[in-house]
């Protein structure tokens, strides 16, 4: 697999103008309409012809760039499970839901929440759903409720706002008797499905705001002066960042080994849900000693608020935990490796061929 | 204080730090099959037991021979130097088995893994074809001559020197931690073939192949912790070496070498010299029933790691298939893997309640005892890993 440097300077072109948003937490609208216009909004609906693999250099520069968008949430998740579902939804940023009634094994502090009511083409519903990823600002959420898939236009949604450790919104929306805008049957293992694209999508994400965090550091050490040079001259400074740099190549060789193998071999694939578990674990694990040197190098400046550095540490604080911690999934992990025992680990650790 | 301006990412300025991801060709399934099954007859017939750090200690040259047999030696060396003109990906699956199952590939290790590249890329033709076949066939073993008394990553320290005679060289110095020189053929020796210019450190360095029965090679064991002797003193006394015998370019040893630790700097074997006390870590917990969170997830983040090492290196094999030299990536492969074999002992240690034993015949407790007896060793051949991370910090512009 090349991967698609045009596209990524495409995506970093867009993405790099303005990350900071001091003001608010808001989406990003200008950088929106520009993916959305260059067709980065929906790279892998078939119809496009784009792929998972760009999908994948997409959600890299993304999180190398703190980018203010919910590209995973509205592509890979949202847009996947309406496709599946064979419904239509409007243009614009969406996220998808899980309700608590669809049960399954979902990491802690992902989307939730309840439906009641009917739907169907004339019933309305009522929804309270959490943590909803840019809620505030989502054309409509695409909600996976037991085994239908409803589409809500959250126009009229009143919203509770939240944030994670980023500052992205993660907001309550309640929804009181409204009209889907569609409905329809849930394909099989879609909660699982969904779970496994999420953490893909988030290790990405953490692989890209890795890189992000390393570069401004190696960049950083090599201006910032103490006892008359650069800092990035000490041993110990290159110390730190050639240790950083190898759990960066580490989240970057795991996402991508993990998309590889999705595109491969599928969702469904036994070896797929054990490559994405094995991926976000790396990259969550990642997240915590690459924002540590980070800010280390950095020194004091790197903790205020002044400063961009914050814009890519808080995001791997924050998604090193969402869509399951390193625990969650090498929890998985663990539990594979201890049921294929000593003559089935090796077997169960390269996959096919 | 003045707000410091959020400004564009120079993420797009760091270097790559691992090439693309490498999928193996479907094909290479029925090769990796038929290793699996090999290895399979051969502990069912009992022929070696599983043991760790088996590129070190595992020297079985019937062991060699049947690999050779099989093709599985010189597996991409050209056919008409008795090779077999395979890809490095189908070597790695070879490789990657052979480790993993603990398997005694010592003897032909070198030779299969370095030597044979680099007489290929540097080697005269009647060179070749007076080592290459030997070395597809499991027959002909090699050591590496890099290293010192005073001389560890710092290579460009060597003080051996070789003197110019009629019809080739005197060599007069001393090599250590020659792995397997006391049962190997020969070995390529970095020597001084010019005097020692500061200004130039790596000028002036030359290597030879040396054949360890010549004329004044006296080799001496120097023991391992376990007591084991893998490691030697090489010492020249006034050897001499036929114009033959000198190995590529006069002058351009260190380029050379520089080029063959590229090689073996990524390679499965950097992460995988503890894996079978990994194996039989999970199979003392399975076996025991011990499958609560704590154990799944220490277990889980062992094997996720795992998983990504072998993504790593294989990425860089990859690289290296397509003619590159991602002499960075190798070394961060090199930094992380060989901690990561480190990290295997421990877990081992804290996780199942049998202590070491070196004299066990097999299993956790002697896999565990060679394990933490070799360690140290992991970080320290083919450079150290804090020489590594300043290659890294060169490469990212640090230096």
């Amino acid at each position: 697999m090349a991967r698609n440097s045009d596209l990524a300077d495409l995506a970093a072109s867009i993405l790099a103008a303005g990350s900071d948003d001091r003001d608010g937490t808001g989406l990003d609208t200008a950088a929106w309409k520009a993916c959305a216009g260059a067709g980065l909004t929906s790279l892998t609906d078939p119809d496009t012809g784009g792929t998972l693999d760009d999908a994948a250099v997409l959600l890299e520069v993304a999180g190398a760039d703190a980018a203010r968008l919910p590209l995973a949430e509205t592509d890979l998740l949202a847009g996947w499970l309406g496709r599946a579902a064979g419904l239509a939804a409007p243009d614009g940023p969406l996220a998808a839901v899980v309700t608590d009634a669809t049960g399954g094994d979902r990491p802690a502090g992902t989307a939730g929440g309840t439906v009641t009511g009917s739907g169907g083409t004339t019933g309305t519903v009522s929804a309270a759903l959490t943590r909803v990823p840019w809620g505030r600002s989502l054309a409509a959420v695409v909600v996976l409720d037991g085994d239908r898939v409803l589409v809500l236009d959250t126009g009229a949604a009143a919203v509770t706002e939240g944030a994670n450790l980023a500052e992205e919104p993660r907001d309550g929306l309640t929804l009181d008797g409204v009209t889907p805008l569609a409905t329809g049957s849930a394909p099989a293992g879609a909660a699982a499905e969904l779970t496994l694209r999420a953490a893909l999508a988030r290790s990405l994400l953490l692989a890209g705001a890795a890189r992000g965090a390393l570069a401004r550091s190696v960049a950083y050490a090599g201006e910032r002066t103490q006892f008359g040079r650069p800092i990035g001259r000490f041993q110990a400074v290159q110390q730190m960042l050639a240790e950083a740099g190898a759990e960066v190549a580490a989240a970057s060789a795991a996402s991508a080994a993990a998309t590889s193998t999705a595109r491969r071999a599928g969702f469904a694939a036994p070896e797929t849900a054990f490559a994405v578990a094995a991926a976000k674990a790396r990259c969550s694990e990642a997240a915590t000693a690459v924002a540590r040197i980070a800010h280390q190098v950095h020194g004091a400046i790197g903790f205020t608020r002044e400063h961009a550095l914050r814009l890519v540490t808080t995001r791997l604080w924050a998604w090193r935990d969402e869509d399951g911690d390193e625990a969650f999934w090498n929890d998985r992990v663990g539990a594979a490796a201890l049921d294929a025992g000593a003559d089935g680990l090796w077997p169960l650790v390269t996959g096919r061929p | 204080m003045r707000p410091v301006a959020a400004t564009s990412t120079p993420a797009a300025a760091l270097p790559e730090l691992v090439p693309d991801p490498v999928e193996l060709p479907a094909g290479l399934a029925d090769l990796r099959a038929e290793v699996r099954s090999f290895l399979d007859d051969e502990r069912g017939a009992a022929r070696w037991t599983p043991r760790a750090d088996v590129w070190l200690s595992g020297w079985d040259e019937s062991f060699s021979r049947r690999l050779g047999e099989r093709g599985w030696l010189g597996m991409t060396i050209p056919t008409e130097y008795g090779g077999h003109g395979r890809t490095a990906l189908e070597r790695y699956v070879v490789t990657e088995e052979l480790l993993a199952a603990g398997a005694p590939v010592a003897a032909h290790w070198i030779a299969d893994r370095q030597i044979g590249p680099s007489l290929l890329r540097h080697g005269t033709e009647e060179q070749r074809r007076a080592f290459l076949p030997g070395i597809a066939r499991g027959e002909v073993y090699f050591g590496i001559g890099m290293s010192e008394p005073d001389s560890g990553s710092d290579l460009a320290s060597v003080r051996t020197r070789a003197t110019r005679v009629d019809g080739g060289w005197r060599l007069s110095g001393t090599k250590v931690w020659t792995s397997g020189a006391h049962h190997a053929h020969a070995f390529f020796a970095l020597v001084r073939t010019e005097p020692r210019d500061d200004a130039h450190r790596h000028a002036g360095l030359s290597q030879f192949l040396v054949e360890l029965d010549s004329p004044g090679v006296e080799i001496r064991p120097i023991p391992l912790l376990t007591g084991a002797h893998h490691f030697n003193e090489v010492r020249f006394d006034d050897v001499f070496i036929p114009d033959a015998r000198v190995f590529g370019e006069l002058g351009n040893g260190w380029a050379q070498v520089t080029g063959e630790l590229a090689f073996e700097r990524s390679g499965p074997e950097r992460f995988l010299s503890t894996y079978p006390l990994l194996a039989s870590l999970v199979g003392e917990l399975a076996g025991a029933g011990r499958a609560d969170a704590g154990t799944r997830r220490r277990v889980g983040s062992l094997v996720s790691r795992l998983w990504t090492l072998r993504a790593m290196s294989l990425a860089v094999a990859g690289a290296l298939e397509s003619g590159r030299a991602p002499e960075l990536a190798a070394a961060l492969v090199k930094d992380l893997g060989t901690r990561y074999e480190n990290e295997i002992v421990d877990a081992a240690r804290l996780l199942v309640d049998i202590p070491p034993d070196p004299g066990a015949e097999s299993g956790f407790a002697r896999l565990l005892a060679d394990a933490v007896l070799h360690a140290p060793g992991f970080t320290l051949r083919g450079g150290t890993n804090e020489v590594l991370r300043g290659i890294v910090a060169r490469g990212m512009g640090l230096r």
